[in-house]
């Protein structure tokens, strides 16, 4: 099993690619210690996409995994302030310096 | 009725049955507040059944109760007898509404008409806060009232939304709403529940398993707010509150959250009773402590320290925990079977037991030493599984003699006398049809003991008894059968005035000498009542024959002792099922009838020099005794001529023993009992009929009335000889 490994998600995050998303990423939790998603490239997440982090992040609580959100697009953090859940992942998020700004520049990560 | 409201009905009717227990129990031992606490988890979980239901009468009513309740647990009304009453009598309602539900009709003017004026007594009792203030006893009311009854600090509107798992897939994003909502007015602060997701394995991709709490800020009024959610209401479990709202409220939306356990703290959060900062403060405060001294604070005891939450939400959290780990546990012990299932089960059982006794008879015929072993083998384990499928049927009577408590403490109020249920052997068991069918008749007797046994205080203290009656139910199983006793210690029953009355009523004779039991049997005459007034409670003479048609159609018989001026006893005695007995199977000619095992005693030999002397007489002498007897031949009209041999079968029935007359015994024998039609019902010493292994249908004694007759026949055969000499 390998310690660490980043999964990035390059579709949209809604009800649509859901079932495949959901196995993909219990899959790619299963097979590590530390998951990262990068979820950079999400261009839209709806309430099913959503609830994938909520359950790939209770999954890794319950193993005892460590599961970090990186690079959060304006979709999701749209939607994660609406649902007021940023405290749940506890991931920090890094908000544009000013909106519209080029996407990579928010890629910051931290190892804790 | 569909599954939800028949699931609703027997949920309330547990649920009134343990309120009227507890409510009983606060008026002898007064109130704790765990009692209290019982009764309103009672009228809120019927509320919210009757809420899932839409059954609006039940709400209304119970709407009112509860707040009644809710200041009792918070202090505000204290319980007193007038109280108890009226909640009483609002349990009975509730019961009465709730048959409605069960008979799926509207309550009609009457039952309306109760539910309005209980509501005004409910109303009286809560007052209305001006009244109070300005009422006659000012400082009280104000020390009395807590936050329980208070309103919420927030002039925010609160909105609980649990979304159906199908709102998803119906193209409706909750998102949607809430950025809605953002229009219309303003999110304070919104609590994701993520806690409805299920297990990874079971977590459909497509199902919405969110809830939300909502703390808003608007000017729109409700309907407005409402309207947001008009699309998704079929599916959606929504709660909107508005500002100021009554913290009882409140707190009831705390205890219809989905059933996890969560941390205390965090169903506070949730509800926006306190804010995050608060908890981390709490939660901080304890964790200092833990640091200093070993014992942990419970975090519940930290906020209301704090002055976060006011001690009522905490603790209908903390009944929520409880009542979550008591549900599971409770859960695990027991399954909910409908009675129909088992009546299935236990009818094949009885097929099997008619099949296997034919294979067994096939066997023995065989003379193959294997197949016997094996069959018998089958037989014994048929025998097996026929008692423990009697055994699922059977339930303790202990429920059935606690529902008296309200009766009695109902009566005897009424009636202006003091008396004590004492309850024994409630743990004696029998089947479920035999109690349900045994309400009316002990119903009978008990109001009877209330009402002619036991005296009023004065007439006891001046007999030089205490002024508190006893009246004791008790329950034991005796061969066969459940004896049941409802002794009461009053003034029992006079014998001359029941010779007198039935001698005025020509049923006995003015010379005729009657035994004790004949004597007190004449109460169960049809029209005997020896009460000197008649009350509305009883005395019309129409009861204890009723009674005793009741406890015969069950196979059962009842007898009355008494002591006068010392009390009276009425003992009930039940078969203990009504499905298969173990049978002792005779034959006469060429019939085979078949004996309730239970009630035999013994088997003799009918000798040569009996046969001679009994030629006349219906009586042998048995080791000194007299044996009345029945010839089963003269009994059923067998044409057929005796046997060279005959046997006697002693058989036994409330004490009383007489000898059956048969040509054969044949043995053991599993039977199940098949109902007669009707038309036979008049055929005296009959009980009912079975199939026997080889297909031939054999009649079961009924040796009840068969002992009866023998005795009438007896005493007709001494007086003859009497009249002889």
């Amino acid at each position: 099993m390998k310690k660490q490994h980043t999964t990035t998600i390059k579709e949209d995050m809604t009800i649509y690619n859901a079932g495949r998303q959901k196995d993909m990423l219990l899959k790619a939790l299963e097979g590590c210690q530390e998951l990262d998603i990068d979820l950079s490239q999400v261009g839209e997440m709806d309430t099913a996409g959503f609830q994938l982090l909520l359950l790939a992040k209770r999954e890794a609580t319950k193993a005892s995994k460590s599961l970090r959100l990186t690079g959060h697009s304006k979709a999701v953090t749209d939607l994660m302030d609406l649902y007021n859940m940023a405290g749940y992942f506890g991931d920090p998020v890094v908000i544009p310096a000013e909106e519209g700004a080029p996407r990579k520049a928010a890629n910051g990560r931290q190892a804790t | 009725m569909d599954a939800i409201q028949q699931a609703f009905v027997v949920e309330s009717r547990e649920l009134l049955q343990a309120m009227e227990d507890n409510l009983l129990q606060m008026e002898s031992s007064g109130g704790d507040a765990e009692t209290i606490n019982a009764i309103f988890r009672a009228a809120h979980t019927i509320k919210g059944g009757a809420g899932v239901i839409e059954c609006k009468f039940i709400v209304e009513f119970t709407h009112v109760l509860e707040n009644v309740l809710d200041e009792m647990r918070s202090g505000t009304i204290k319980p007193d007898p007038e109280l108890i009453e009226v909640l009483l009598a609002c349990s009975d309602q509730l019961d009465s509404l709730v048959g409605c539900v069960e008979s799926e009709c509207e309550p009609d003017d009457e039952v309306n008409k109760a539910s309005v004026a209980l509501r005004q007594k409910l109303q009286r009792f809560l007052g209305n806060p001006a009244a109070a203030t300005g009422g006659v006893v000012p400082s009280e009311a104000k020390v009395e009232v807590s936050g329980g009854g208070g309103e919420m600090e927030t002039d925010n509107w609160h909105i609980s939304l649990r979304f159906g798992h199908d709102v998803l897939r119906k193209g409706m994003e909750p998102s949607a709403f809430l950025r809605y909502l953002n229009e219309l007015g303003r999110i304070v602060h919104l609590v994701t529940l993520p806690d409805g997701i299920p297990d990874a394995d079971e977590m459909d991709p497509e199902s919405c398993y969110l809830g939300f709490e909502i703390s808003y800020q608007s000017d729109a009024d409700k309907a407005k707010i409402d309207s947001v959610f008009d699309f998704v209401r079929d599916d959606c479990l929504i709660h909107i509150w508005p500002p100021h709202s009554k913290l009882a409220d409140f707190i009831s939306s705390i205890e219809e959250l989905p059933e996890d356990t969560m941390r205390l703290g965090e169903i506070l959060i949730k509800c926006g009773a306190l804010t995050q900062q608060e908890l981390d403060q709490a939660l901080s405060v304890q964790s200092d402590r833990s640091q200093e001294t070993e014992a942990q604070p419970r975090i519940g005891d930290v906020l209301v320290k704090q002055g976060a939450v006011t001690p009522e939400v905490v603790e209908a959290a903390a009944v929520k925990q409880s009542k979550v780990a008591e549900k599971k546990s409770l859960e695990s012990q027991l399954i909910r079977v409908q009675a129909a299932k088992l009546d299935l089960l236990i009818d094949l059982v009885g097929e099997m037991v008619i099949a296997s006794a034919g294979a067994n008879m096939l066997a023995h015929r065989s003379g193959e030493a294997a197949l016997v072993e094996s069959t018998s083998v089958i037989a014994m384990l048929v025998e097996q599984i026929r008692d423990s499928a009697l055994q699922l049927r059977m339930v303790q009577i202990g429920d059935t003699f606690t529902r008296f408590q309200r009766v009695v403490r109902d009566t005897s109020h009424e009636l202006g006398k003091d008396i004590e249920l004492v309850i024994s052997g409630s743990e004696a068991e029998l089947d479920k049809s035999v109690v349900e069918k045994l309400g009316d008749p002990l119903m009978h007797l008990v109001r009877n003991a209330i009402d002619h046994g036991i005296e009023s205080p004065d007439v006891r203290v001046a007999n030089g008894k205490p002024a508190r009656g006893t009246l004791r139910l008790n329950a034991y199983h005796e061969s066969g059968s459940i004896a049941i006793e409802i002794i009461d210690d009053g003034a029992g029953i006079s014998r001359e005035k029941i010779l007198a009355k039935a001698r005025d009523r020509g049923l006995i004779g003015s010379g005729q000498v009657l035994t004790d039991s004949e004597t007190y049997n004449l109460l169960f005459e049809p029209g005997f009542s020896t009460a000197e007034k008649i009350t509305n409670i009883s005395g019309r003479g129409v009861g204890l024959d009723v009674v005793k048609r009741g406890i015969t159609s069950l196979r059962g018989s009842v007898e009355v002792e008494s002591n006068e001026g010392a009390g009276s006893t009425f003992r009930i005695r039940l078969p203990l099922t009504l499905a298969i007995i173990d049978g002792f199977m005779v034959g006469v000619g060429k019939f085979t009838y078949v004996i309730p095992l239970g009630t035999v005693v013994e088997c003799i030999e009918l000798t040569e020099k009996d046969r001679v002397e009994t030629a006349n007489r219906q009586y042998i002498n048995l080791r000194g005794g007299v044996l009345p007897f029945v010839r089963l031949r003269e009994q059923f009209e067998i044409a057929e001529a005796a046997g060279r041999r005959e046997n006697i079968v002693v058989v036994q029935y409330a004490g009383q023993k007489i000898g059956l007359v048969v040509d054969e015994l044949m043995g053991e024998f599993q039977t199940v009992i098949k109902p007669l039609g009707s038309i036979f019902k008049h055929i005296k010493g009959i009980g009912g009929s079975t199939i026997l292994g080889s297909g031939d249908v054999a009649l079961i004694l009924d040796v009840q009335s068969l002992v009866a007759l023998a005795t009438v026949q007896q005493n007709r055969g001494q007086t003859a000889e009497a009249l002889r000499v």
